[in-house]
């Protein structure tokens, strides 16, 4: 088992929020799903204080080893997610993560106290790769905003709070600073980076969004050196993530740093993925081990992951 | 109509490949998959070569509608019209795939004692002509009306079932009508205004269907295509505009909706 700030998860393996839907999986593929779920922990996708429908389409665009996606943050809200989404959700048998997501410091605390509230949610992750209303500035691009909002929602719950980072920030570390020293419990990086395409033989942007996030391998480059970087500086747990499709990509973001790494492209083309990169990761921690059994390969890796409680 | 998918996607081997027209069939045997729905669709890439193509694609799979399905085997028809279709239609016997499915919800069946109208063309071949096989095996009296580019597309007719009757039409008149499928589909409607309408096609030819549907009052089932990037609702990438707002997900929500949720069909 996994120590993630006193969340005990059976491998590293999780989702990139926004990138599974276990609602509609269950639907396509039944309870098989459930036998064999591919994450020992579950990130919902972002939900924000009121319903939305998300961008117009086109939503999707292939790109080299990547895609650009454009897809505005559809959900329920968090009334709708937290009595229709939930219920479901709890039936995975994996401790559960509510990605949340406000542009002002007011709505993500009334979103975090609304998660607060149920017990079913083992952890908050702050989506903060949203304009602050104000300045129009990504909140988590610049570290005292990203830092104020973080000091405003802490007291609001003891539940592990998380908070997902954007690569599209001049410093990430310098960002992630500001979470550590305003009682961050962990971080999560890389979200996507900024792109765009134009519709084929025209001048015009092809995402009904103009712009999206490119993810994939194209950023597994990124994602090393990000996660790195705040690795060196900053103490918490990190969910490593962006561009992951094996095991040994895994193993990478751990060896630079992360506690658990997330998946989200690599779903789409191998929905099971979770579960093959955790099996994948295990060898490659055996056989780097010199251990001949698979706890003793386990005790290795499990380094010291426990947070300290900073608030 | 919905069969579930096994969890994961599975490794299969193409047993045979041949050309039909301008299109491509490929034969695959899918030894531990479930007997899909009419309408149902797949996920495809394959295991080789994958990302080999024009500017390093593809990346994601493919999704296609099954053509035929039977004792382990599935057939699938395409058209090579980009990176994933061409890496796709260069497949030969003994080559595998990935695949995932079946995925999404079919067609259901017309209200009892009406007959079907099976309309479309081009690569909507494939819902179709799972269709016209499976209402043939149910005695559901069915016809298709099925229009195409030119005679070489047109032969892509041959794959429905024999026991569906079915006319063609062509826009440059190189074979069967010379003109639109929606002419076929009103000349049907004028001797049947009790028909229900099963429709796979290219946009343009789908939004002339439907509008044709609608403006006649007669109910109709559309087989919608739409980039995806998963094909099982993780992405939300693959959306269409409905009825009173909001969106519906291809994959998860169709392909086959019903015509009156969609005030146009998407033409991009």
């Amino acid at each position: 088992m996994i120590d993630f700030c006193g969340i005990a998860l059976a491998h590293p393996i999780v989702n990139g929020s926004g990138t599974f839907d276990a609602i509609a999986a269950r639907q396509a593929f039944g309870d098989a799903l459930l036998a064999d779920f591919p994450f020992s922990a579950f990130v919902s996708k972002t939900i924000t204080l009121s319903p939305r429908e998300g961008n117009p389409p086109p939503r999707l665009w292939e790109a080299q080893a990547g895609m650009i996606n454009s897809i505005g943050l559809p959900n329920r809200g968090l009334r709708g997610y937290l009595e229709h989404d939930l219920p479901q959700l709890a039936a995975l048998g994996v401790p559960l993560i509510t990605n949340v997501m406000g542009s002002t410091a007011a709505e993500v605390a009334a979103l975090v106290e609304g998660v607060d509230e149920r017990p079913e949610i083992a952890a908050i992750e702050l989506n903060v790769s949203c304009p602050n209303v104000a300045t129009g500035l990504d909140i988590g691009a610049d570290p005292a905003s990203l830092g104020a909002l973080v000091r405003a929602v802490r007291p609001l719950t003891r539940k592990v709070l998380i908070v997902k980072l954007t690569p599209n920030s001049a410093d990430v570390a310098a960002v992630a600073l500001a979470a550590e020293f305003e009682g961050a419990d962990a971080l999560s990086l890389i979200n996507t980076l900024r792109a765009g395409a134009l519709a084929p033989g025209s001048e015009a942007p092809w995402l009904g969004g103009v712009t999206g996030g490119l993810s994939g391998p194209a950023i597994r480059s990124v994602a090393l050196a990000q996660v790195g970087a705040v690795a060196r500086r900053v103490a918490l747990p990190i969910v490593g993530m962006g561009g992951v499709a094996s095991g040994s990509h895994a193993r990478d973001l751990l060896s630079v740093g992360a506690t658990l790494v997330a998946l989200g492209t690599e779903s789409f083309r191998d929905p099971a993925a979770g579960s093959r990169i955790a099996r994948e990761l295990k060898s490659l921690q055996i056989a780097g081990s010199g251990s001949t059994t698979l706890n003793e390969a386990e005790a290795q890796v499990e380094v010291d992951t426990n947070c300290t409680d900073s608030r | 109509m919905r069969t579930q998918a096994p969890f994961g996607r599975r490794r299969v081997a193409i047993t045979g490949a041949e050309d039909v027209g301008a299109y491509r069939v490929l034969h695959a045997a899918d030894l531990d998959g479930p007997v899909p729905q009419p309408g149902q669709f797949y996920m495809l890439a394959t295991v080789l070569g994958w990302g080999a193509g024009q500017d390093d694609r593809p990346f994601l799979p493919r999704a296609l509608s099954f053509l035929g399905a039977a004792e382990g085997q599935l057939s699938f028809m395409l058209e090579d019209v980009g990176p994933g279709t061409r890496r796709l239609c260069a497949l030969a016997a003994g080559d595998e795939l990935w695949l995932t499915g079946p995925l999404g919800n079919g067609f259901a069946a017309p209200a009892h004692g009406r007959r079907a109208i099976l309309a479309g063309g081009g690569v909507g071949i494939p819902p179709l002509a799972a269709w016209a096989a499976a209402l043939a095996d149910l005695g559901v009296a069915a016809c298709a009306v099925l229009g195409f580019r030119d005679a070489e597309h047109a032969r892509g007719a041959q794959l429905l079932d024999a026991r569906c009757p079915r006319t063609v039409a062509t826009d440059d008149g190189s074979a069967g009508h010379h003109g639109l499928v929606t002419d076929l589909l009103s000349a049907q409607l004028d001797g049947d205004a009790e028909a229900e309408v099963y429709a796979c096609g290219p946009p343009r030819m789908l939004e002339a269907v439907r509008a044709l549907c609608a403006a006649r009052g007669v109910p109709a089932q559309l087989a919608l295509e739409a980039g995806m990037a998963c094909g099982f609702g993780a992405c939300f990438g693959c959306v269409v505009a409905v009825r009173g707002g909001g969106y519906a997900r291809v994959c998860v929500d169709g392909p086959v909706l019903d015509a009156d949720r969609l005030d146009a069909v998407p033409v991009h």
